[in-house]
Order: structure tokens, then C-alpha cells, then sequence
């Protein structure tokens, strides 16, 4: 959906070819959203069945540079000046295991630390990427992005971990023998939503 | 990765107190840091985070295990030794910086050097150039009060760097920085690593623990995990 803005502010830069672009959005996006060169082409003629980009003339090798128009330009203004919608993600599976973890009388805990260095490896790789890359500033702004969502999810884990601690929920069993000692059912639906 | 580790802890317990109201801190941590490594401790508060680092440091002493730096086992070392080899060998960068107010950011990375017995001369260049390479050059000649809090960090490391200090100890060295100053602190520390030190940093921010060769996670006195094991990648 972002291709075709992508493509336009590219473009904004002055001409360009198809491979060229591909390989500046690439570049710029930190290789987090790989695109094939056909794709490239199709939106590419979108944009100018859309009036958004030129072609101009072929040269000896059949390659194409494309322009941006006024009506093109007008649109990549529109798409900086909107902000992003915090859209319907995708469900989160570590927080859906976790609540049922929770809601299981599973120990969480082991959970919670297995995921929690696979978590850190993660991250070491983004800020090992991030100092390697020192000339896109484009690059380390998306990796700096990254680092941020996977630290969210470190202190996430450990916030769980210290209110679990706090709390200890009686384990099944027990709770059987104690009717009156149940947990209440709030407990559960609050451990699934901090990140909703 | 070179063995002999520039400082190990060997089935290190560290209690406070006798009897029923003593409080275990650490309880058996084993724990190599080479050179060039960069070791982070990680773990809630209470979990024995500077606890490990005093220790690693020579500024407690374990109540049992054993404790090496530089080859040197700490409990053979008698008082005036061990704070001999704690000032020659060890660089401290701690939480609450510790820096002298009446003294400017050059005199305070001098005053070590010094205090190992360097002529002033040579204390003085040699804090002049631990300044350049932490890039604050510029401000050699300002009081602490005069500097930001990230130049004022930036010269509490100076500080744990100079001379010959191999093994440099970070309590939560990025305190309240904004995170490309705290980024910048770290790219420091790594720098120093990849030089040949060791450096253990206890820090509860998992971005910059992230900048660390291992991260060990400390629970209840207790290594609970570490990034170590399956990390088939060497860097």
C-alpha cells in the first residue's frame, strides 16, 4: 500500500529507473521490506495509468526513467501530511500465549525467561545492524525502530514477570481445595491487553 | 575469546548478616569477563545486580567463592593490596557519578593518575587524551556544574578509563540520558572493549544491554538464564 507513496518520494528526488528505485527503497528501509522488481514495475504503471509519474523515452538498453508530476507530487504531500492509523495488527501470539499461559495455571515463569533471551538475541542483532550501518541515515532510523518494538517487548516481559511475582496465583489444585480462595476472573483478561 | 579472564567469579556467595535475619545478595554466580568482552547484567531490582558488580570489583568480598582479577585471587590480597590493585586495574563508572565539583572535568580524570603515583605532568596528558577520545576536548577546563549531565557522564567513563584499567565496571552508566547520548555512552564502553578491556555494565534497559557481547540474567542471587549458549554466530 506505502509502495506507491514510497515510489513518489523517491521520485520527488528527480528521475529514476526502476532498479534504481528498488534499490534506494531497499537501502532506505533498512532491507526491512524486500521488494521484487516486479512489483516495482506494476505500481510503477499504476502511477501513470493514476497521472502520478511519466516515462519518458526508452534508451538503447529498453530502460525507462521515470518523473514525478505535479499531480504526483501533490499526492506524497498528502500521504507525509496524514498520520499513520494505528491499524488492526496482526494478533500478537507472545501475548496470547502468555494470557493463556496465565489463564492455565501454567508457571509462567520459564515462559516468560525463555522468551525473554531469545527476545535480547534479537535485539543484540538490530543494534549490532544499527552500528553497522553508519551511512543511510534513512537505514538506522528503521533499525532504531526496531530496537524500540523489541525493547517494548523486553520490558512488557519483565512487567509481567514482576506482577506475577507480586501475585502469586494459587496453583489448581489448591485452589480446588479452597472454594472460597479463587482467583478472581479479572486477572486473566487484563494480562492479555497491555500492548493491545 | 583469551583466557586467563580478566576477572572470573567462581561459585560466588556474598550473605549479609548471621543467622535467621541474613539475606542472601548472590548465591554460587560463576561468571567469566575476557578481554574485549562486554558483559551485561540484567535482572529486577533486589535481584543481586551490584552486589555482583562490588564483588567483581574488589569492593566487597564474597563469603565464599572466589573472586580473580588479572590472575590475582582478591582474598589473598591484604587490605592496602587489594586497593592497590583495585586502582590500578579496575575503572568504575557508577550510578551517582561521583564527580568532584571543585575540581574541573581534566583535573577530575587526572586526580587517578595521580593517585597512583604518575607525575602530574603525565597524569595530566594522559587525561588530556582520554578526554579527546571521549570528545569532550573542549570542555576540559569546565566545573561539573557547568556541563551537561551526558558530558558529565562522558567524564565520570573518562575517569574509569584512564591509564591501564582492563576491567571497567558500569552501574546503569546511561542514569536519565536521552537515548542517542545513552547510545553514545555505550559506543564508548564498546569501543574500549573492542580495544582490549573487559566491562561488566549492570543496566535495566534492555537497548543497551542489547550492545553487549552476552547478557546474563540475574534472578533472586541467582544466574537465571544468559544469552551465551546457543548463540551459534560468533561475532
Amino acid at each position: 500500500m506505502a509502495i506507491r507513496q514510497g515510489l513518489l518520494a523517491l521520485l520527488s528526488q528527480g528521475p529514476r529507473y526502476g532498479y534504481q528505485l528498488r534499490a534506494e527503497f531497499e537501502a532506505s528501509t533498512g532491507a526491512t521490506w524486500p521488494l521484487n522488481i516486479g512489483q516495482v514495475y506494476t505500481t510503477l504503471s499504476r502511477l501513470e495509468r493514476d497521472g502520478l509519474v511519466s516515462p519518458g523515452e526508452q534508451d538503447e538498453q529498453g530502460r525507462v526513467v521515470y518523473s514525478i508530476t505535479e499531480a504526483g507530487l501533490a499526492e506524497m504531500g498528502r500521504w507525509f501530511s496524514t498520520p499513520v492509523a494505528q491499524s488492526d495488527r496482526p494478533r500478537d501470539e507472545l501475548v496470547i500465549k502468555l494470557a493463556l499461559a496465565v489463564a492455565a495455571a501454567t508457571d509462567v515463569r520459564p515462559i516468560i525467561q525463555a522468551q525473554r533471551t531469545a527476545t535480547m538475541r534479537t535485539l543484540q542483532a538490530f543494534v549490532q545492524a544499527r552500528r553497522a550501518s553508519t551511512e543511510n541515515p534513512a537505514q538506522r532510523l528503521v533499525l532504531d525502530s526496531m530496537i524500540f518494538q523489541a525493547e517494548a517487548e523486553q520490558r512488557w516481559l519483565d512487567h509481567c514477570e514482576a506482577v506475577l511475582t507480586a501475585s502469586p496465583r494459587p496453583r489448581m489444585p489448591a485452589a480446588a481445595e479452597h472454594p472460597n480462595a479463587e482467583v478472581p476472573d479479572t486477572e486473566v483478561p487484563d494480562a492479555g491487553s497491555p500492548r493491545g | 575469546m583469551t583466557f586467563e579472564p580478566v576477572v572470573r567469579l567462581a561459585d560466588v556467595t556474598r550473605t549479609h548478616g548471621d543467622g535467621p535475619q541474613s539475606v542472601t545478595a548472590l548465591r554460587g554466580v560463576s561468571l567469566d569477563v575476557g578481554a574485549g568482552e562486554l558483559v551485561a547484567v540484567m535482572g529486577p531490582s533486589g535481584a543481586g545486580k551490584s552486589t555482583l558488580l562490588n564483588l567483581a570489583g574488589g569492593l566487597d568480598l564474597p563469603t565464599s567463592g572466589s573472586v580473580v582479577v588479572e590472575g590475582t585471587p582478591l582474598a589473598s590480597l591484604r587490605a592496602g593490596e587489594l586497593a592497590g590493585l583495585r586502582r590500578r586495574h579496575v575503572g568504575y563508572v557508577f550510578q551517582d557519578l561521583n564527580l568532584i565539583p571543585s575540581l574541573t572535568a581534566l583535573e577530575n580524570v587526572t586526580l587517578p593518575r595521580e593517585l597512583d603515583g604518575i607525575a602530574f605532568k603525565n597524569a595530566r596528558r594522559e587525561a588530556m587524551e582520554v578526554l579527546t577520545e571521549v570528545g569532550l576536548d573542549e570542555i576540559a577546563d569546565r566545573f561539573p556544574e557547568e556541563i551537561s549531565g551526558g558530558q558529565r557522564q562522558r567524564v565520570a567513563i573518562a575517569r574509569a578509563l584512564v591509564g591501564e584499567r582492563r576491567l571497567i565496571l558500569a552501574d546503569e552508566p546511561t542514569g536519565a540520558l536521552d537515548t542517542p547520548t545513552g547510545d553514545d555512552i555505550l559506543q564508548l564502553l564498546r569501543t574500549r572493549c573492542d580495544a582490549g578491556a573487559a566491562a561488566l555494565l549492570v543496566t535495566h534497559e534492555p537497548r543497551y544491554a542489547a550492545w553487549a557481547d552476552r547478557v546474563v540474567f540475574l534472578r533472586d542471587g541467582e544466574i537465571a538464564d544468559s544469552t551465551e549458549v546457543p548463540m551459534g554466530s560468533a561475532r
